[in-house]
């Protein structure tokens, strides 16, 4: 007891600060050591095989900008590139579309709500692959049971080839990849929808804005910061795609539904061809940056709308 | 019209202030429709999965004689085949096995690391916080490639090992991140008169932030166990071997063999497969929103 003030004072100071880095340090370790071993070292390789020619078993040596030169002059490359701009660019509007439009019929009063909300979320629960192995038999080119559907009703007289026809395959691949994404779009933005307050409708509805205008003028402005955050991860999501595609095309009919994902991963493992797959999982790397920066200014406006604060 | 309606009493300053405004014929065609649509398109895959997997075959693909979308005499032959003819229990099992391994691994590491960012507030913890948050955004397919050969490096190619370890780079962020607005919620004050009965940092966490975090360390726990369980790029890439494959890969490479396909295993292998993140989902609904929601909000 007699020793406890003469010991500690001195460095009372110095401890707190030392101790207070040295216990956050300890404590950021485990998480820094595997991030770093397995995601910041990674994709710092990444970026180094894509400047070689390495293959499986085989390492590489530094070739420059030899795989972009030649991923530049492949018009499958070109092709994915459209493919992937394309696939994200359609799925994401109607999956925001869609997704906006449940949300709010699922903020309306309604019986059994949670129980629809749970229904809703189901999709987005299940492996992605074994949904998509779903709706590979849904669209069986001989026995889908759209096509027989169809031709009980007498819309089309034969069997629709989903996804053999390089248009219908994108169609198809799309079709699935929105009825994957709607649930989380939706249960977001419900549950952005749930914080803006009822009174700001009722005030909005007593001054004369219809129901348009009210939807216009008051839930999309509120609702605009979350939208963003929402939209750049599934953006980002559905770009990267890979599952859904390796499933249902594995990229036919003749390249028509490959994405960058997809083509990396064929070059890359069964192609055996490492620095060109690498190469083209960087090419990547723009687009998600864009996406990400998207998002940081989406936050920016968040911050700005609740009053400048942190 | 509107402004009739406005002078009822009965409208109060509630939720259900503006129902005057929809009507039931109304509300039938703008909310009951849309919403049974919804429902009918988003579960009828699942219907039909279901539905198919206990078809017998001669059932499956005579659209004529049978209608499709009912069955008659359902078989368990499908599933029958499944467990006792292919490899399927046991990446059941491995997928369990990876699944609880890596949650449990991102876990703990989030733990500390959420805990460290929020509340120790090092030098620097800011910038961790951020960092976190930009690993949540790099996504496996552009990882996958250098990964597969740091994994070969490691010699624990083709192994469980592989996917225990490579997992947690997207669980470990997304872990931190959700659990790092729980530990926010929970006042500094529980800490501080801790701090000052002497307890160390380590005590405190343990004892005072940890049993109040139990209900975000379920959300994140399950979270994570369904992102493990529904992984697929870098199961396809790093395991070979046909006993350590997991329910996503060995579903789709070894029950899909040439033109004739196992309709019916198939879709009994993607039901099974579905089933136990399922199940854990109806117990926890209310946990999965507010993770998912969490993660997007901030």
């Amino acid at each position: 007891m007699s020793s406890y003030p003469s010991q500690k004072p001195r460095s009372r100071v110095a401890d707190m600060f030392q101790s207070r880095n040295a216990t956050g340090l300890m404590f950021m370790l485990p998480a820094a050591a595997f991030l770093i071993c397995f995601l910041t070292y990674p994709l710092g390789l990444g970026v180094w095989l894509g400047f070689t020619d390495a293959k499986i078993g085989r390492d590489g040596i530094f070739i420059g900008l030899e795989n972009y030169r030649y991923l530049w002059d492949d018009p499958v490359f070109w092709t994915s590139v459209f493919n992937t701009v394309v696939y994200t660019g359609v799925a994401s509007v109607l999956k925001f579309a869609l997704g906006l439009w449940l949300a709010l019929i699922l903020n309306e009063h309604l019986p059994f709500k949670s129980f629809f909300r749970a229904i809703v979320l189901l999709p987005w629960v299940v492996p992605t692959v074994l949904s998509a192995l779903a709706f590979w038999w849904i669209f069986d080119a001989q026995f889908s049971i759209i096509s027989w559907s169809l031709m009980q009703i007498g819309w089309i007289d034969g069997p629709i080839n989903f996804l053999g026809d390089p248009t219908n395959a994108r169609i198809s691949v799309i079709a699935a990849n929105v009825w994957r994404g709607i649930p989380f779009v939706a249960i977001s933005l419900l549950a952005g929808l749930q914080t803006i307050p009822t009174s700001l409708q009722e005030a909005a509805s007593l001054d004369g804005a219809t129901s348009w205008q009210r939807f216009r003028l008051v839930t999309l402005p509120l609702l605009s910061p979350i939208i963003a955050v929402v939209m750049t991860f599934s953006v980002l999501f559905t770009f990267t795609d890979f599952q859904l595609i390796y499933v249902l095309t594995k990229g036919g009919p003749v390249n028509a539904t490959h994405l960058m994902a997809t083509l990396s991963f064929q070059r890359g493992i069964p192609g055996g061809q490492l620095g060109e797959g690498a190469a083209i999982a960087v090419a990547m790397i723009p687009f998600l940056l864009a996406a990400i920066l998207f998002s940081f200014f989406g936050l920016q406006r968040r911050k700005w709308q609740r009053g400048g604060q942190d | 019209m509107a402004l009739t309606t406005q002078n009822d009493p009965a409208l109060k300053d509630d939720a259900e202030g503006m129902s005057y405004l929809n009507r039931l014929p109304r509300r039938l065609v703008t909310i009951y429709l849309p919403l049974a649509v919804f429902v009918f398109v988003l579960i009828f895959p699942f219907y039909w999965m279901a539905i198919t997997a206990v078809k017998p075959n001669h059932q499956l693909t005579n659209y004529d004689e049978y209608s499709p979308f009912w069955v008659v005499a359902p078989t368990l032959d499908h599933i029958k085949y499944l467990l006792f003819e292919t490899s399927y229990p046991g990446w059941l099992w491995n997928t369990m096995l990876v699944a609880v391994g890596s949650t449990v691994l991102s876990l703990a590491a989030s733990v500390f690391a959420a805990y460290a960012i929020e509340r120790v507030r090092f030098t620097g913890s800011r910038p961790a916080g951020l960092m976190i948050f930009l690993a949540y955004l790099i996504p496996p397919s552009i990882l996958f490639i250098p990964l597969a050969v740091i994994v070969f490096q490691f010699g624990i190619y083709d192994t469980k090992l592989a996917l225990i370890f490579t997992y947690p780079t997207f669980l470990i962020p997304f872990c931190t991140w959700l659990l790092m607005g729980y530990f926010r919620s929970i006042p500094f004050e529980l800490e501080e008169s801790a701090l000052v009965d002497g307890a160390s940092r380590w005590q405190i966490l343990i004892k005072v932030i940890l049993p109040l975090a139990v209900p975000g360390l379920i959300s994140a726990g399950i979270f994570a166990f369904t992102l493990s369980w529904n992984e697929f790029i870098y199961a396809l890439t790093f395991i070979q071997s046909s006993e350590n494959k997991t329910i996503p890969v060995g579903v789709l490479t070894e029950l899909v063999r040439g033109d004739v396909f196992e309709w019916g295993s198939l879709m009994a292998g993607a039901l099974f497969g579905s089933l136990p993140v399922v199940i854990l989902y109806s117990f926890f609904v209310d946990s999965y929103v507010s993770s998912m929601t969490g993660a997007v909000k901030e």
